[in-house]
């Protein structure tokens, strides 16, 4: 825990850390995940259907990309392939500059619904992971439990549901279960934290508090993050990139830097420079979901 | 216990009572003869008088239901397991199940005791066949409702298939299993009594039958009501095990405590 802890403060200082002999630990490349010419297919013959067309993707480590676009155009198609769950129909999945296989990765995922199991405490959900990933499963049993439950705490207390971790998934409101849903995917320090639109279902008010916990757990622990959303503003508000991508299937148009300071507040999505940004988006977003022109992988 | 759970128990308990004194006092008003039917008085007199008798009976019913009970639930988590965690399985399998479990199981009956001659064995078997239905359905409904997000989360962590089962699936079927126990247990009994009752010269079962040969009919109720008092029992105390197991799945207000 003591070399997370350093690696913590080290990133607060804004040094590069190389991230060997940290617990979950990927190789110390500068580039996290690289997508070369990856294209997925589903179904063979007659019916396949083509999901992603030849993409090109490269995060450097502890970036936060965020990928729009409109529904059913392959962003969720490329944090499966990420997570390797899911095996590119051609092309080279890279993460940590190794070809993806998820028993090696142990990526966090977080999706809309939070999917915390009903019979545990919000305590025992968060740990779950820490039952399952090396080196903390093997301390598991020997442990028992008394410094994974400080560090759940400690998780629990920074996006602010310290108090619940007795509480039961049932008890809490929507937004508190996808705070609960964010320690999950971060308890095993993973290098690499995928979202699927994690706040898709919560109402406006909720949805920023939210982003203002993912902005600070990210540059805290500054994880290298890929966000699917179909919110603007809020890939606005967390991202350093945003990716827009086309309809099925889907493709990157373009690529935007996101400049602004952080900490970033509310108060700045309503600043002239953000609105531009945003109305940007949605002009090449409502553009693309006119059907794209079929790339040469469009009609195998 | 609260005020309002001791309320129910009251009135469900008056509600016995008053079926039998209504039962009592048609029986009486209308002079029914107890050849037809005894009333209830007569029928708690036969049984305290003819207990000692009754009682091996009792015995032979309860364990044979409950060793065909325990094959039953074993059988059932088994095909269960296999089936809800294969979506080929399921499609494969369910006809077949379908099929065996619309067989009368009364027509089972003279097949085991072609196969095991008469007594336990085919009351086994009848109520092992009757009562493992409903847990091979619950067990599968149970494993194959896991969210599909919930699994991509633990795959992307590194869990293996056993990891899935042990955290997620098996603690998500318990409810399910729970309650499939307590229809079991009671489609159990029903196998052991029918069995008894076409080929066996013990049990609850053949003591009812053999009665009512002799036209005593406050016997033949006597061991109606020994199935119906040890039907209560059992199915009580699997809820009883089924709240202490599963009772996050019923969202009582006071486990906020524990």
């Amino acid at each position: 825990m003591s070399t997370a802890l350093a690696r913590d403060a080290a990133v607060l200082d804004g040094a590069r850390v190389p991230a060997t002999g940290m617990p979950n630990g990927m190789l110390p490349e500068q580039t996290a995940v690289e997508l070369s010419d990856v294209s997925v297919t589903f179904g063979k013959g007659v019916h396949s259907v083509p999901a992603l067309q030849p993409t090109k993707l490269r995060v450097p480590d502890g970036d936060f990309i965020a990928l729009v676009g409109p529904s059913g155009c392959g962003k969720s198609t490329i944090l499966k392939l990420v997570a390797g769950l899911i095996a590119p129909t051609s092309g080279v999945v890279l993460v940590g500059g190794r070809e993806v296989s998820a028993k090696a990765l142990r990526v966090g995922m977080a999706f809309q619904n939070p999917t915390l199991l009903p019979w545990l405490t919000i305590e025992k959900n968060v740990m779950l992971p820490l039952k399952i990933v090396e080196p903390f499963r093997a301390q598991f049993r020997s442990q028992r439990n008394n410094s994974f439950r400080d560090k759940v705490h400690a998780l629990l207390a920074q996006v602010g549901l310290s108090g619940f971790a007795n509480h039961f998934p049932w008890q809490l409101s929507g937004g508190m279960l996808q705070r609960a849903n964010l320690c999950r995917a971060l308890i095993h320090e993973p290098r690499l934290l995928l979202l699927d639109e994690p706040f898709g279902a919560l109402d406006q008010f909720t949805r920023e508090e939210l982003w203002v916990v993912l902005q600070d757990l990210w540059q805290v622990r500054r994880p290298t993050v890929l966000l699917v959303t179909h919110d603007l503003k809020e890939a606005g508000f967390l991202a350093n990139r945003i990716c827009v991508m086309s309809a099925r299937p889907g493709r990157i148009l373009a690529d935007r830097d996101v400049t602004f300071k952080r900490p970033r507040t509310i108060a700045n999505t309503f600043e002239p420079a953000f609105v531009t940004l945003n109305q940007e988006l949605r002009e090449m977003i409502v553009a693309a979901r006119a059907p794209a022109p079929t790339g040469s992988m469009g009609g195998r | 216990m609260t005020n309002g759970t001791l309320r129910r128990r009251a009135a469900a308990a008056a509600l016995i009572v008053l079926f039998f004194a209504a039962w009592e006092v048609a029986c009486l008003m209308f002079g029914v003869s107890d050849l037809i039917l005894p009333r209830p008085s007569q029928v708690f007199a036969t049984l305290w008088t003819r207990m000692p008798v009754l009682w091996p009976h009792v015995v032979q019913t309860l364990s044979t239901t409950m060793v065909g009970f325990v094959l039953g639930v074993l059988l059932g988590v088994l095909l269960g397991a296999l089936i809800g965690s294969s979506r080929i399985a399921y499609d494969t399998a369910y006809p077949l199940l379908i099929g065996f479990s619309s067989i009368p199981k009364v027509a089972v009956v003279p097949i085991f005791v072609l196969w095991f001659g008469s007594g336990t064995v085919p009351a086994v078997l009848t109520s092992l066949a009757i009562c493992f239905f409903p847990i091979v359905v619950n067990i599968a409904t149970g494993l194959a409702t896991t969210e599909p997000e919930l699994e991509d989360v633990l795959k992307a962590l590194g869990a293996t298939k056993f990891d899935i089962l042990w955290n997620v699936g098996l603690p998500r079927t318990m409810p399910f299993f729970f309650a499939s126990l307590k229809v079991a247990i009671s489609y159990a009994f029903v196998g052991t009594v029918l069995s008894e009752t076409v080929a066996s010269n013990r049990g609850i079962g053949n003591v009812m039958i053999t009665a009512s040969s002799n036209f005593n009919t406050p016997l033949v109720f006597a061991g109606l009501f020994i199935l119906a008092a040890l039907g209560i029992a059992l199915y009580a105390m699997f809820s009883l095990i089924e709240m202490r197991v599963t009772g996050w799945a019923n969202r009582k207000a006071d486990l906020i405590a524990t």
